[in-house]
């Protein structure tokens, strides 16, 4: 079934703004998603009707608290066909970055270990793990990329030769580029080099947009964030082998992550709850297991083939504007949703402000992915990026606004 | 918020043709560097002092428009002014970007055109960045040094 956009919309009550008597063109999904009703309920039906902790009550509101939590879990555990059990919810994707780099990076790497990386990390995917293995000693190698922002995988054949790797941290789909990586094949690369080493995912930019298989990716863990799959902010996950997080530490401690306690030591919970210390996001589990409903009830393949026609779309649209240079893949079935672009000789603050002064919302700057703007020697760029709600007619304000940026700027 | 609340037409005119915008200083006594990584504005302020005297302020770099309309605006403001006079209309444009009123509306000249910055916060760095190097140069200046490399983060 294709995606309606015209029923779609109508659930995004946030649509119906007007902006200076502009229309509403919504082009940042990459940074946050627009939230639908159904996860705006959920969080309100749970505050107005199920509140109360989750875990400790024995009376029946904890216990309709409790199943909404753990509902959640396994919710998303079943959008991303993963194991329950593996599901660790977190703040957002870079805590749950965090949360493996402090649990297991710094606690099983050493001098002798290597980690791999790329040039296209968002710094959530990147900075933890760089973090981590200076505190180990242990070297960090980097996967370049092509001229056209695909990962170079004969270049991390050549970087996984001598076996050392044993830990690898990568993007699904890269938020600049929008590259989708192959991350079977290259996970198969890793462990063909050292069938003990462990591989983590940013599926940041993927988890939203693509039907993803945890199982069928042969990975470790996956993080993603709630708040760009229309969830609500505040939460996000850690999903892995249950066998991974078995072998993890603690990153945090406290309440509800521990199975005993003594005045001076503490034996921890099993898992996932061990990887969740104090009261947790009950509200925003609630939501973002509503966004999953929505998700789910669109289909993640009409929402891949919808986006994918769409960038085919945009692509052309800004092939059509004079100075436009689009970075990252030309091919739609390589990439997603996230097109950055400059345009000759107007700094993307320029743009972004113009388009903003039109209703139309996109993102300056450098993505937080400050070594891939060295890559591409540029400062920042400006990134136009679509979902479900965003359809042809949100090209048109984005050509002309970049069209009148063009003529503003024009010196 | 308009394109005009931010974009007047005296910050264009500068964007487009500005002035005391040079690569080099002939007889120049400082040369600061001023980048922002986060937005990727690159400043290069050069100043020449004679008598206590800002004699001339040339400035080079890339970033946007109000980074560089502002530069343009601030050599025009200060040429010709005593050292401790230009850092005080410094800290006068400062203050204005942060929402007061400018102490000195007149002195600064064109600068006063970028009131309507302070309503952008994240573009006020960008108006600052010539400023600061301007600050700078001359307390590089006054510490007896000739060169000085300053990065802002945020
Ligand atoms: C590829 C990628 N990874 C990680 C993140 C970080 O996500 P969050 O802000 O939810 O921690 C983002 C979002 O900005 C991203 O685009």
């Amino acid at each position: 079934m294709a995606i309606d956009v015209a029923a779609v919309r109508r659930s995004f009550p946030i649509l119906d703004r007007e902006l200076d008597g502009h229309r509403l063109v919504y082009l940042d999904s990459a940074a946050s998603s627009l939230t639908p009703e159904p996860v705006l309920d959920a969080m309100d039906r749970y505050y107005r009707w199920s509140r109360s902790n989750v875990n400790r009550g024995v009376y029946p509101l904890a216990e309709e608290a409790t199943d909404l939590y753990e509902g959640a879990r396994t919710t998303l555990a079943g959008f991303l066909d993963a194991d329950p059990v593996g599901v660790v919810f977190t703040k957002n994707a870079t805590e749950a970055c965090n949360l493996l780099a402090y649990g297991f990076v710094r606690a099983h790497l050493g001098p002798d270990d290597v980690l791999l990386s790329t040039v296209m990390e968002h710094h959530a995917n990147l900075v933890p793990f760089t973090q981590a293995a200076a505190a180990v000693g242990a070297e960090v190698r980097h996967v370049p990329i092509t001229p056209d922002g695909l990962l170079d995988l004969d270049a991390a054949a050549e970087l996984l030769a001598d076996g050392r790797v044993t830990f690898a941290a990568f993007v699904h789909v890269s938020n600049v580029l929008g590259t989708i990586n192959d991350v079977e094949r290259l996970t198969r690369m890793v462990k063909d080099a050292n069938d003990r080493a462990i591989v983590h995912v940013d599926g940041a930019q993927a988890a939203p947009h693509l039907p993803v298989s945890f199982r069928d990716l042969g990975i470790d863990s996956y993080a993603i964030p709630g708040h760009k799959m229309l969830g609500p902010t505040g939460i996000g996950a850690l999903v892995a082998r249950p066998e991974l997080l078995e072998r993890m530490e603690p990153f945090l401690t406290g309440g509800d992550m521990i199975r005993d306690v003594t005045l001076t030591g503490a034996t921890w919970n099993d898992v996932p709850h061990r990887f969740e210390a104090g009261t947790p996001m009950i509200a925003e589990a609630a939501g973002l297991a509503a966004a999953v409903g929505v998700l789910e009830g669109y289909g993640m393949a009409a929402v891949r083939s919808h986006e994918r026609d769409l960038t085919a779309q945009l692509l052309d649209a800004l092939g059509t504007v004079a100075g436009v240079t689009v970075h990252g893949p030309k091919d739609v079935d390589l990439r997603g949703g996230a097109v950055s672009f400059a345009l000759d000789g107007i700094h993307p603050h320029d743009v972004g402000a113009m388009l903003g002064s039109r209703g139309g919302c996109v993102r300056v700057g450098h993505h937080c992915t400050k070594p891939l703007m060295r890559c591409l020697d540029v400062a920042a760029t400006t990134r136009a990026s679509s979902y479900v709600y965003n359809d042809v007619d949100d090209l048109e304000p984005l050509v002309d606004g970049l069209e009148a940026a063009a003529a503003f700027f024009a010196r | 918020m308009s394109m005009e609340d931010l974009y007047q037409e005296i910050i264009l005119d500068h964007y487009r043709k500005p002035k005391n915008r040079a690569p080099e200083l002939a007889d120049e006594a400082v040369h600061v560097h001023h980048s922002n990584p986060l937005c990727g504005d690159e400043m290069d302020l050069r100043i020449r002092v004679l008598d206590d005297r800002l004699d001339a302020v040339v400035f080079d770099g890339e970033g946007c428009s109000i980074s560089q309309a502002a530069a343009s605006a601030m050599t025009q403001a200060v040429v010709g002014r005593e050292l401790k006079d230009a850092l005080d209309l410094a800290e006068d444009f400062r203050r204005m970007m942060h929402g007061d009123d400018p102490a000195r509306p007149d002195d600064l000249g064109d600068g006063i055109a970028f009131t309507g910055v302070a309503k952008f916060p994240v573009r006020v760095k960008c108006a600052l960045l010539g400023w600061m190097a301007l600050r700078d140069a001359i307390q590089t200046f006054e510490r007896g040094a000739s060169a000085h490399t300053v990065t802002h983060e945020e």
